[in-house]
């Protein structure tokens, strides 16, 4: 089935692979290219609030003139201030940190779904999926709600005798990983669970077999192999982890210094659009590098397995 | 000969369906036993509960002296392996040998040199570095051996081992199986549907039926002295006569009167049961003596060794007749009339 001779079967291919492309272009590249393009710009105040901008009736001289403008000021901006840097590393630790409990919540949670008898894993999957139905926004409201001094999850801790006094979770770097937790569960245990239902029973079997403890036999069988599942999980949480803006907002209070937090405050209290655009590229710089690299360790996985 | 596996009136069910029923067996030490069935009857369940997968509800596996019966897989003096082989597919070769020899106290050195004799004992020096993916069928097929019997267990339970081979390399692989089973002189439990591999495999044959245990014993004994029509036509080509049995001990049928050999039913009806290559062609005689009966040859097949023949019998019953080569040859064309005989010791009388 490698090579198709018919006309509409060679147009088919072609859209299959053609439609994904022309998407990632439309939707991807060129926004990116605009936005890479303002970072480079200067603020202005004017509509809208950077320049230079592309004179199209110019012609080359007027190209040539808008190109001659760009520079890397936004940058060195970024570089410079510590309060960017500062920015970058908290997301980056707020996002690893979460990631890390989200790999130790989510591992047991999918690998119990997926030993549960078929009818309770489609019970289990749809429980996983149900909070979709409500708005995430309301649903971090909620959180605020259980968090808060006066809330419910303190009510119940003083009630149970646990705590003297409520504690301070809401405003906190703890309340940023609850809700960080909270909010991607799922797109840890979703991969995972897609990965460990798939793996044969025989394996931890065998392993038990050969004289491996339950723990033993997840640890040296099941885990190794359901780590394409789990390292696809984790990068869907890590990477708009980085970027987040509505948790550190919303729970972890005006201190939370998040990129996402800079990006909006330089876009929409200062109106620096070239700074805000140099922020995001920065953000995309940062999430593509971890990426590329565990992408880098599969293959060497991959070709090892050879 | 000191029993090495006990079974004492095991029972598992599965929603309320009997996938064992009441099974009790012995397998002695280094005695090689098949355990022969069709899909469903309950084989591998057996095997399972030996191991440790599945608990029983009721009765007791004793090992040695040991009671086992609720001793958790990984506790048990006792290694399977499966069909499917479940071999590791991100260890290699010598990390799936090596596997299982964690925790015996081996020490870096001493865990190479058995995952070197295991390799030697399969034949796949050289193979240590390889991943499972990359082996053929036959290969892991023995790869999945030696993990199994890395710990040298003292009892080991096939399930299907060679049912992922195709036949010539089965046929071989047999040999080499009952070779490294002699050398270790470790008892094996060997679960099959093939009753040609069953009867090469093994020193004794148990056959189940729908989860229970219906007749154990050497392969002979079962193929020529079955218990029931179902093991007759579980081991091979049956020819079953309807016939009356008498207090005298013969056997009245629509084709006289015959002394079988083996009695394994009560008086009244029953079916006789020969085996196709017990019946010997001969010229139509007319006169009806102890197993002497006339039929019509309906078709015969040349198949290389033997010339099978169905003649159909004055009753309308169709008997299958087997003859071996170059005697076979002789008379016997489709349409001929000829006379069937067989000795009365290669009757064997079933309830009917």
């Amino acid at each position: 089935m490698r090579s198709d001779p018919t006309p509409a079967g060679r147009l088919g291919r072609a859209l299959v692979r053609g439609l994904p492309a022309l998407w990632l272009v439309l939707f991807f590249l060129v926004p990116f290219a605009v936005v890479l393009k303002i970072s480079l710009s200067t603020p202005a105040t004017a509509q809208p609030p950077y320049r230079p901008l592309l004179d199209w009736g110019a012609g080359w001289e007027g190209w040539r003139a808008f190109v001659e403008a760009l520079d890397l000021q936004n940058y060195a901006m970024l570089a410079g201030d510590a309060l960017y840097r500062d920015a970058a590393l908290t997301s980056l630790a707020y996002a690893g940190a979460a990631t890390a409990i989200l790999a130790l919540v989510g591992t047991p949670m999918a690998w119990a779904m997926a030993r549960a008898t078929p009818r309770m894993q489609g019970l289990l999957v749809a429980l996983v999926i149900v909070p979709f139905w409500t708005s995430f926004l309301i649903r971090v409201y909620a959180w605020i709600a259980i968090l808060k001094p006066e809330g419910l999850l303190n009510m119940a801790l003083l009630r149970l005798g646990l705590i003297g006094e409520p504690l301070a979770i809401l405003d906190t770097p703890a309340g940023v990983l609850i809700g960080l937790t909270y909010a991607y569960l799922p797109f840890l245990v979703l991969p995972l669970y897609a990965v460990m239902a798939r793996l044969d029973p025989a394996l931890p079997e065998a392993a038990a077999d050969l004289g491996a403890s339950r723990a033993r036999a997840f640890l040296t069988v099941t885990l190794p192999l359901s780590l394409p599942g789990l390292t696809a999980g984790m990068l869907l949480c890590f990477i708009p982890m980085v970027g987040e803006f509505i948790i550190p907002d919303l729970l972890g209070g005006s201190d939370t210094l998040m990129l996402g937090r800079v990006l909006w405050s330089e876009f929409f209290s200062n109106r620096d659009w070239p700074l805000a655009s140099a922020v995001a590229v920065l953000m995309l710089v940062l999430i593509v590098g971890p990426v590329v690299l565990f992408r880098g360790v599969r293959e060497r996985q991959d070709a090892a397995a050879r | 000969m000191k029993p090495l596996l006990t079974l004492d009136r095991l029972a598992k069910r599965f929603a309320g369906h009997a996938a064992v029923d009441d099974v009790s067996l012995t397998v002695r030490e280094g005695e090689v036993l098949c355990l022969l069935g069709p899909s469903g009857c309950g084989k591998s369940t057996l095997l399972r509960l030996i191991a440790g997968f599945e608990t029983p509800d009721a009765g007791t596996v004793r090992l040695g002296d040991a009671d086992i019966t609720g001793l958790p897989p990984h506790r048990r003096p006792v290694n399977m392996m499966v069909q499917s082989y479940a071999l590791f597919p991100h260890l290699s070769v010598a990390g799936n040998l090596a596997y299982g020899l964690k925790g015996l106290g081996l020490s870096r050195a001493g865990v190479a040199g058995r995952v070197a004799t295991l390799l030697r004992l399969v034949k796949l020096d050289g193979f240590e570095a390889r991943r499972p993916a990359t082996l053929s069928g036959g290969q892991r097929q023995r790869v999945a051996l030696a993990r199994a019997l890395a710990r040298e267990p003292r009892l080991l339970l096939l399930d299907e081992p060679l049912g992922a081979l195709d036949r010539a390399l089965r046929e071989e692989t047999q040999g080499e199986l009952r070779a490294i089973q002699r050398r270790l002189g470790t008892g094996f439990v060997v679960v099959t549907h093939d009753p040609a591999e069953a009867m090469a495999l093994s020193d004794r044959v148990g056959v189940m039926d729908r989860g229970r245990l219906v007749q154990v014993g050497p392969a002979a004994e079962l193929y020529e002295r079955p218990a029931s029509r179902f093991v007759a036509g579980l081991l091979g080509e049956a020819n079953l006569i309807e016939g009356r049995l008498g207090a005298d001990g013969r056997v009245e049928t629509a084709f006289g009167s015959i002394r079988p050999g083996t009695v394994r039913a009560g008086p009244g009806p029953v079916v006789i049961m020969v085996r196709p290559e017990r019946l010997r062609l001969g010229p139509a005689r007319g006169t009806e003596g102890e197993g002497a009966l006339t039929g019509t040859v309906v078709e015969a097949t040349y198949l290389g060794e033997r010339i099978r023949r169905l003649v159909r019998m004055a009753d309308g019953t169709v008997l299958r007749v087997s003859t071996p080569l170059p005697e076979g040859r002789d008379g016997g064309g489709p349409g001929e009339t000829v006379g069937l005989a067989f000795p009365s010791e290669a009757a064997c009388v079933l309830p009917a």
